[in-house]
């Protein structure tokens, strides 16, 4: 038996235990492991590409809307410099401008690379990569097709990265990172199936395993968004920034409840889909907030000439950031106004032709028809906020994605920075590209500028495995799963879509009960493909990631972006030169920073706060 | 809710049997809701795979009364009240544990077949290459493919007769269709779809394209069009020179 190994004080016999070489070690293998991957491969580096489920199967591939890019290939006027306004306008000032340029300039060449790496986009009547409307975006910029956009992503990084020579360790779960002094000298790990060790050693390791919303009941996230990431940075002594900009897509399945959560693409508002309450009304139209007021339509009939493609028509009101329609379907629900389950109606059937639903939106058309047993091209569907990304998670520099740990990076989903307080739709997934070549060649210029190789440290490996054993060793103890239940209900009532002191507070004193009972958690079974304790080892990272985004919301004392302080309304110029940094202390606890945010570069400030008009003659006069 | 009948395979690699589970069925139920349900109640370390839980990521194929499908797509109500539902991991493959099978043998598969190689000349002064949607539709149909291996599963070659050495299986015959029929692509893989590939194998009973969950036309729009450049390139070569001349035969 594998578990009798490791029974007790029963020292850990570490040469037993599998050992793997690489220079570079990529945790997670959605589009940002594997685009780091890539890149770390294409410069020479021996790669290793460790992922928990199978490769092709990470969150990426639920990606349905797009991934945005300023290709102006149906809007000729789009340029970086728009998408870069419009990211920073959507995250409300708060993002790292570096990365919201470096963003804004590379995604089109990404995406270009994609399609010479095989992808097959939809395309326009001339043949390009056709693009669709988004919220929050100015333009239709978000290169799609269909509406499983994710999927081609993921399929094509994967096709193209397994003839690079990178090393594939799947259903693998990365457990700690180990360190030589204050440097990554490598990870260890657990093989699912077996629920044997593996210690990989490297020079650096990028971690890209993507957010933590598994910590809430609603969620649009699956099993394996549990802060793994965040939790295995935190304790290497990396920082987390921006926790509290947790966003709440607004339109997840709200019926029937075994699929609540599940999430119904922005793309059916992009296609012309509309929000109404019990009454029958848009009520998107009574919640445009004033600084989007100049550019959003003010009647249903403008908004019909913008879907039939007018330029001179302004967006419709559903097309507003995910966070204020969250927060306006929910006043809906809670002024006595929401749909038989608890949420508001979105029509698509009445705006376009059942063919047309079909061909651009078969996911979910197919989604609907068996998960609910309704026809999206003739009835509307019910739908409500899920938790959905995280904008927050481990702080790193703009231009290298290193965190404050030397070797150890970060991009994708589990970085910060890029999305300030709060993602537009389509964001992501040009951001898992931009930054995981980023992180890529930040990682080769790090190791080639190292003088002596990092040495891992037995005592080190030693702890990590007796913690993850222990859960089994125990003679009895709690149950991961009623732990995890109770987390989810917490995190769910009180660092919720709107937020008071005393709610945090409550989850905060919630969250220290839980993690005292976490101290005593016990898996039945054996080592071999168990996930009772899968799921107990995954919660101490869960665990940490609730806790960060609870302590970060609680000393947010505004409301911005995705982050609603009802005590604390509107956004508070203050609080824009201020992020919240995480980090573990030297007693072990959580220690909570305001950290004062560098001043924009004046440049960026400038594009940043041009009006629609002067930004627009601006790029026209440069092309 | 109500009570209901579930048998499900628990055992590994060396062996298993079913076993008898009962448990509450809500409204709206999917199979995987089932699964999960007698997991955390009676089963903590019963293994399973799963991700999004919308039919998107061909994780959670299984057997579910002998037929191969996606538990997370799969109804409680599509079956009678008092029907014993039983579910076991998909037969092709090795069993790892309980629900769940080795599918590596698909992974190495993929790499045997030559990558996408673009004819790079194709590219305008931007970067941008064009491509008609109608001259990408039918290769956007191979591309929904979600990896769930249930048409891997049903193939009888690759089931009942253990021929994984020489048929790569339906699956990897629409991906290198696929490959074939993108318009860029310069890659000639015809002599390996013939003897690397095996596409001889496959006798046309149609049963991959039956299970897929995607609605693919596995055989008649990828590997029958596959398997005729086979024939016309090795037993009709005029009518091939004629297409190859008359520029790649996309
Ligand atoms: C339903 C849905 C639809 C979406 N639609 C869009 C969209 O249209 N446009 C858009 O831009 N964004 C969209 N998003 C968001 C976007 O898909 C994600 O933010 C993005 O895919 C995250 O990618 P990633 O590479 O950072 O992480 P992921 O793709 O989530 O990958 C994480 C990886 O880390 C691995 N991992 C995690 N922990 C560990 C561990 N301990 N050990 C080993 N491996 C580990 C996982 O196995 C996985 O391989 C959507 C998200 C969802 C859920
Ligand atoms: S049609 Fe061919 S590939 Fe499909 S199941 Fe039958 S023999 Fe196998
Ligand atoms: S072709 Fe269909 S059945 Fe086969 S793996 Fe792909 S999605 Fe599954
Ligand atoms: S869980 Fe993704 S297809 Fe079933």
């Amino acid at each position: 038996m594998d578990r009798l190994q490791y029974l007790g004080d029963v020292k850990v016999d570490i040469s037993d235990i599998q050992v793997v070489e690489h220079d570079v070690i990529v945790l997670g293998a959605g589009g940002a492991g594997l685009r780091a991957a890539i890149e770390c491969s294409m410069r020479g580096l021996s790669t290793g590409l460790v992922c928990k489920s199978l490769l092709g199967k990470a969150h990426t591939v639920m990606a349905e809307g797009g991934v945005a890019a300023a290709l102006g290939n149906v809007d000729s006027r789009d340029h970086w410099k728009v998408h870069f306004r419009d990211t920073m306008r959507g995250g409300k000032f708060l993002n790292v401008w570096r990365m919201a340029e470096l963003h804004a300039k590379e995604a089109p060449d990404r995406v270009r690379e994609l399609e010479e790496w095989g992808a097959v986009f939809d395309r326009t009547k001339a043949g390009l990569i056709n693009q669709r409307n988004f919220g929050g975006h100015r333009y239709p910029r978000l290169a799609h097709v269909g509406d499983r956009t994710g999927l081609e992503i993921i399929r094509t990084l994967q096709d193209h990265g397994i003839h690079q020579g990178i090393d594939v360790y799947m259903e693998c779960t990365g457990l700690d990172f180990l360190k030589d002094g204050d440097k990554i000298s490598g990870m260890v790990a657990m093989w699912r199936e077996t629920g044997r060790f593996v210690i990989f050693k490297a020079k650096a390791a990028i971690v890209a395993t993507g957010g933590g919303g598994k910590a809430w009941k609603i969620t649009s996230n699956s099993w394996e968004y549990t802060g793994d990431g965040y939790g295995m940075a935190y304790e290497a002594g990396a920082e987390l920034m921006d926790m509290e900009f947790t966003q709440f897509h607004p339109t997840g399945m709200v019926w029937p409840p075994s699929v609540r959560g599940t999430l119904v693409t922005e793309s059916v508002r992009g296609e012309g889909g509309v929000l109404l309450n019990s009454d029958g009304k848009r009520f998107m139209f009574h919640n445009i907030p004033d600084r989007f007021a100049d550019e959003t339509a003010e009647t249903e009939e403008e908004t019909v000439r913008w879907l039939a493609g007018d330029r001179d028509a302004r967006r419709p009101p559903e097309l507003l950031t995910r966070d204020v329609v969250a927060r306006a379907i929910r006043k809906e629900v809670k002024e006595g106004r929401g749909s038989p389950h608890g949420g508001a109606f979105l029509d698509i059937a009445s705006k376009r032709t059942a063919e047309d639903i079909q061909r651009k939106l078969p996911s979910m058309y197919h989604q609907f028809k068996v998960l609910a047993e309704l026809d999206i091209t003739t009835e509307p569907m019910e739908v409500g906020p899920t938790l959905h990304y995280f904008m927050g998670g481990i702080r790193v520099d703009a231009d290298s994605q290193m965190s404050r740990v030397p070797g150890l990076f970060a991009c994708g989903e589990c970085a910060a920075g890029m999305h300030g307080a709060n993602r537009l739709g389509g964001n992501s997934l040009s951001d898992l590209l931009v930054f995981g070549k980023l992180s890529g060649e930040g990682a080769a210029k790090y190791i080639e500028g190292m003088t002596s190789e990092p040495m891992v440290d037995d005592n080190q490996i030693r702890s990590i495995i007796r913690d993850a054993t222990d859960i089994l060793n125990r003679e009895s103890g709690e149950n991961p799963y009623l732990l995890h239940e109770e987390m989810e209900d917490l995190m769910q009532n009180c660092v919720g879509i709107v937020r008071t002191e005393e709610l945090l507070m409550e989850g905060i004193e919630g969250l220290g009960k839980l993690k005292e009972s976490y101290g005593k958690v016990k898996a039945s079974g054996a080592s071999q493909f168990n996930p009772g304790w899968h799921e107990a080892i995954a919660l101490r990272n869960l665990l940490i990631t609730s806790e960060a985004v609870a302590n970060a919301a609680l000393i947010r004392q505004e409301s911005r972006g995705a982050h609603t302080r009802v005590d604390y309304p509107g956004e508070q110029n203050e609080w824009l030169q201020y992020n919240v940094v995480l980090s573990k202390g030297e007693d072990g606890a959580m220690k909570s920073e305001k950290i004062e945010r560098p001043a924009p570069n004046t440049e960026l400030d400038r594009i940043a706060n041009l009006s629609i008009e002067e930004i627009e003659a601006e790029v026209t006069a440069e092309s | 809710m109500e009570l209901r009948n579930f048998r499900i395979y628990r055992g590994d690699s060396d062996g298993g049997e079913m076993m008898d589970y009962q448990t509450e069925v809500g409204k709206g139920m999917v199979v995987l809701d089932v699964i999960h349900r007698i997991q955390a109640e009676k089963a903590n370390d019963m293994a399973v795979r799963w991700n999004c839980k919308a039919g998107k990521c061909g994780s959670c194929s299984v057997e579910i009364n002998g037929k191969p499908k996606l538990a997370c797509m799969t109804r409680m109500n599509e079956y009678d009240d008092d029907e014993t539902i039983s579910i076991r991991p998909i037969r092709s493959f090795p069993i790892m544990r309980d629900l769940v099978a080795d599918v590596s043998w698909n992974y190495e598969q993929n790499k045997r077949i030559a990558p996408f190689k673009p004819d790079i000349t194709k590219k305008d002064s931007n970067g941008d290459y064009h491509m008609m949607q109608k001259d990408v539709d039918r290769i956007q149909e191979f591309r929904k493919c979600i990896e769930c291996y249930l048409c891997q599963n049903v193939c009888h070659v690759l089931r009942d007769h253990d021929k994984k050495d020489i048929f790569v299986g339906p699956r990897f015959m629409i991906r290198v269709a696929g490959l074939d029929m993108h318009p860029l692509d310069t890659e000639d893989r015809i002599p390996d779809v013939k003897d690397e590939y095996g596409s001889g194998m496959c006798n046309i009973t149609r049963c991959c394209t039956d299970v897929c969950p995607e609605h693919i036309q596995i055989t008649d729009n990828g590997i029958i069009p596959i398997k005729e450049r086979v024939v016309d390139r090795y037993y009709d070569p005029i009518k091939w020179l004629t297409r190859k001349l008359m520029g790649k035969s996309k």
